[in-house]
């Protein structure tokens, strides 16, 4: 084989730029656009900065031999999910090029253009040309797909009568059957019961150890510990690390130590009433950066930015590495603090999670601002994540460690039982 | 590459494989780039995604079937009551010339047409932005999403068309052998759709207000078009005007061709001319503007 065909991705200088519009998301009016047009000069003498530049990935360097399976690590707004909207050709880079080898799949979500209305057969015909399949090949592989989806009583039924089990796994199994060279694949993995998701992860196993170079994007270290044999570490839209799965992973879970991350303000504008800046986790007796102990408890601190007066609540989900949420808990559960105004400028809000608690491992979190108790202004994913060391004491002689989401203390106590106590 | 496209002249068949390995192949190689600016249409690739085509089209037209109380009997429906009220304030009440046709034909044979025509450029204005959770998921050429709108309509025409042959034959209206153009001049109201409709579904894409411009625009159109009028109203002199129209033409096409008239090659050619023009402003605006959808959609 010659040395360039061993090459299946070869990404040069890649960037991404994104203009974020002063006022809303980006949609405008033709009339707002022409009137834009007409004052944009007056604006520009008046010092007002016309629009915010926003480098989503900047200067990306790297090649994917063909056969290999890498996992794109990396924080939420690190660049993974533009990195996979470039490589799928959704969305043009700003700079760079990029050059792929082989015919490509990229599964983006499951079921993409599935319709209610239509039968499971029908929209398996849909999805697989959506996909790249052709009629042919959807022909011969039809029945494996059924059989994988287990929807063989109902493949003439519409889809729309199908429990939200049976829609995923048909979707999945269109998607688990594309024979292509190259897939990418974001974080479909994270779709279904526990069950469902550990079948996928093995179909994948399968997928990535039958020669097909793969991109995974996920959040699931353990997950890409499995799947993957190396690893791209994101942070900021650059990549920080490079190489097997197993380094790559330890270098995003050391970084997860650092346990602070102070939010661009790129989401804010004068219509957010508030907007989260940012966010730390540190040990009760402890400042920012101190290691986590499992048996002492730490603090999580959410600095706020009100823009316009209300009653501003925040809410944290915290998950584990296999997207479980461990638990959910909002500053409107303190009573003192339910319904209470906030001014405009910047609250504090502090909770404390106690001790033997969680187990041993890497926690996401997920924040949202809540205002005047229905709407949501603000829904931050998985935020800012952070380890949990467990010291939990196992006396001399135990090789021995607690499984489990959580990691109670638990007490125990033995006594001889006698049996006139049964009497009594 | 240039070996391909020899080995294609030769055997068509060969050509078909080559077509699709070139761009589904395991030897293609995808380069990807910054946008350029003005660029062709790729349409060797629009053709190799035909099949996607097809599949979008059949979906809509499924829906569209299943999911309507009325089915087939809205695309029946709605140029027949429009010609129903038309019939009556214009043939009867106005007094609307009709070449000597009775109104009723003479209308809804301009009336078929023109619903196809209105409900493509409605459709395929809307489509992008009706399909924004495939352009944000999936890569295909974009040009598939307006184009499989228009390709929609056209279950509609055939059913709505078979009403008028029926129609015809109430009225005493015969049959010629001009309806063997009908499928040209249909093709040439869906080149004129595209042109419309894929510029107006690339501005909706980036300004939202332009879906109400739609609507006014098929009202409007409508009556600088000859379908409730004959062009024979129209002075001699000014009718090249009305022909730059390029539905003016085409609709006055198909009226030849449902009543048997002799064909205004004139008219035909300069609105033919025009509904090209159109399309090709259409197409390349939109080719201009595809590598933005997914990010503002």
């Amino acid at each position: 084989m010659h040395a360039t065909d061993a090459v299946a991705i070869k990404v040069q200088h890649l960037s991404k730029q994104y203009i974020i519009g002063r006022d809303r998301g980006g949609m405008e009016t033709f009339r707002e656009a022409l009137s834009r047009a007409f004052t944009a000069s007056f604006r520009r003498s008046a010092g007002v900065a016309p629009r915010e530049e926003f480098w989503a990935l900047k200067d990306l360097d790297f090649e994917v031999a063909r056969g290999e399976v890498v996992g794109i690590i990396g924080r939420n707004g690190a660049g993974k999910s533009t990195l996979l909207k470039i490589l799928s050709r959704i969305t043009k880079p700003t700079e760079g090029r990029i050059e792929i080898r082989g015919r490509v799949a990229s599964l983006l979500e499951v079921g993409t253009g599935f319709h209610g209305e239509l039968t499971g057969r029908e929209n398996i015909y849909l999805n697989g040309a959506i996909l790249g399949m052709t009629r042919a090949e959807i022909n011969r592989k039809f029945d494996d797909i059924v059989r994988f989806a287990e929807v063989e009583k109902f493949i003439d039924t519409p889809v729309k009568h199908y429990s939200s089990g049976m829609y995923v796994r048909l979707a999945f199994a269109v998607a688990a059957h594309l024979d292509q060279d190259i897939l990418f694949v974001d974080e479909v993995l994270a779709v279904g019961d526990a069950e469902f998701q550990r079948r996928c992860i093995n179909k994948m196993r399968d997928i990535s150890r039958a020669g097909r170079t793969v991109l995974f994007v996920s959040h699931n270290a353990t997950a890409l510990r499995n799947l993957c044999s190396s690893g791209i570490l994101l942070e900021d839209g650059a990549i920080v690390k490079r190489g097997a799965i197993g380094e790559v992973l330890s270098e995003y879970v050391g970084s997860a130590d650092l346990n602070r991350k102070i939010l661009p303000d790129r989401r804010s504008g004068p219509n957010t009433p508030a907007v989260l800046t940012g966010i730390t986790v540190a040990p009760i007796a402890g400042v920012v950066g101190d290691p986590i102990r499992g048996t002492g408890g730490f603090a999580i601190s959410l600095e706020v930015k009100v823009n316009e007066p209300g009653e501003i609540a925040v809410f944290v989900e915290c998950y584990d590495d296999n997207h479980q949420c461990v638990f959910s808990t909002g500053s409107f559960f303190e009573n003192e603090l339910n319904g209470r105004r906030l001014e405009c400028g910047y609250h504090l809000f502090e909770c404390v999670i106690p001790g033997n608690l969680l187990n041993d491992g890497i926690y996401a979190l997920d924040v949202a601002l809540l205002k005047n108790r229905q709407t949501i202004i603000v829904s931050e994913k998985a935020v800012m994540s952070f380890r949990v060391h467990d010291d939990f004491d196992i006396p001399d002689g135990w090789n021995w460690r607690p499984v489990g989401v959580i990691r109670p203390q638990i007490s125990w106590r033995q006594s001889v039982r006698r049996p006139v106590d049964q009497l009594t | 590459m240039l070996e391909l496209t020899q080995g294609a002249t030769s055997d068509p068949a060969r050509a078909e494989n080559t077509l699709h390995e070139q761009y589904f192949g395991h030897e293609h190689v995808t380069v990807i780039e910054p946008i350029r600016g003005w660029c062709a249409v790729d349409l060797r690739e629009l053709w190799a995604y035909r099949e996607l085509l097809f599949v979008l089209t059949m979906r809509d037209i499924k829906v569209r079937y299943k999911q309507t109380v009325l089915g087939a009997a809205w695309a029946i429906l709605q140029p027949f009551m429009t010609m129903v009220v038309f019939t009556v304030f214009f043939g009867h009440l106005a007094n609307m010339p009709s070449d000597g046709f009775p109104y009723p034909v003479f209308v809804y044979s301009a009336l078929v047409p023109w619903t196809f025509f209105a409900n493509a450029i409605t459709s395929s204005s809307n489509s992008l932005v009706g399909s924004a959770h495939l352009v944000s998921k999936v890569y295909f050429p974009r040009l598939v999403i307006p184009l499989s709108a228009i390709g929609v309509g056209i279950v509609d025409f055939g059913i709505a068309a078979s009403i008028l042959l029926a129609m015809m034959l109430f009225y005493g209206v015969g049959w010629s052998l001009n309806l063997l153009m009908a499928p040209v001049l249909l093709l040439a109201i869906m080149f004129t759709a595209l042109g419309v409709g894929t510029c107006l579904s690339a501005l909706t894409v980036s300004y939202r207000d332009f879906r109400y411009v739609v609507s006014f625009m098929v009202q409007f159109w409508m009556f600088v078009t000859p379908v409730v009028y004959p062009v024979s109203l129209v002075p001699t002199q000014w009718r090249w005007l009305l022909y730059l129209n390029p539905m003016s033409g085409l609709i006055e096409g198909f009226r030849a061709v449902f009543l048997g008239k002799a064909f205004d090659f004139f008219g035909l050619a300069v609105s033919a001319g025009v509904a090209i023009i159109l399309f090709f402003i259409g197409v390349v605006y939109f080719e201009r503007v595809e590598d933005r959808f997914a990010d503002i959609i």
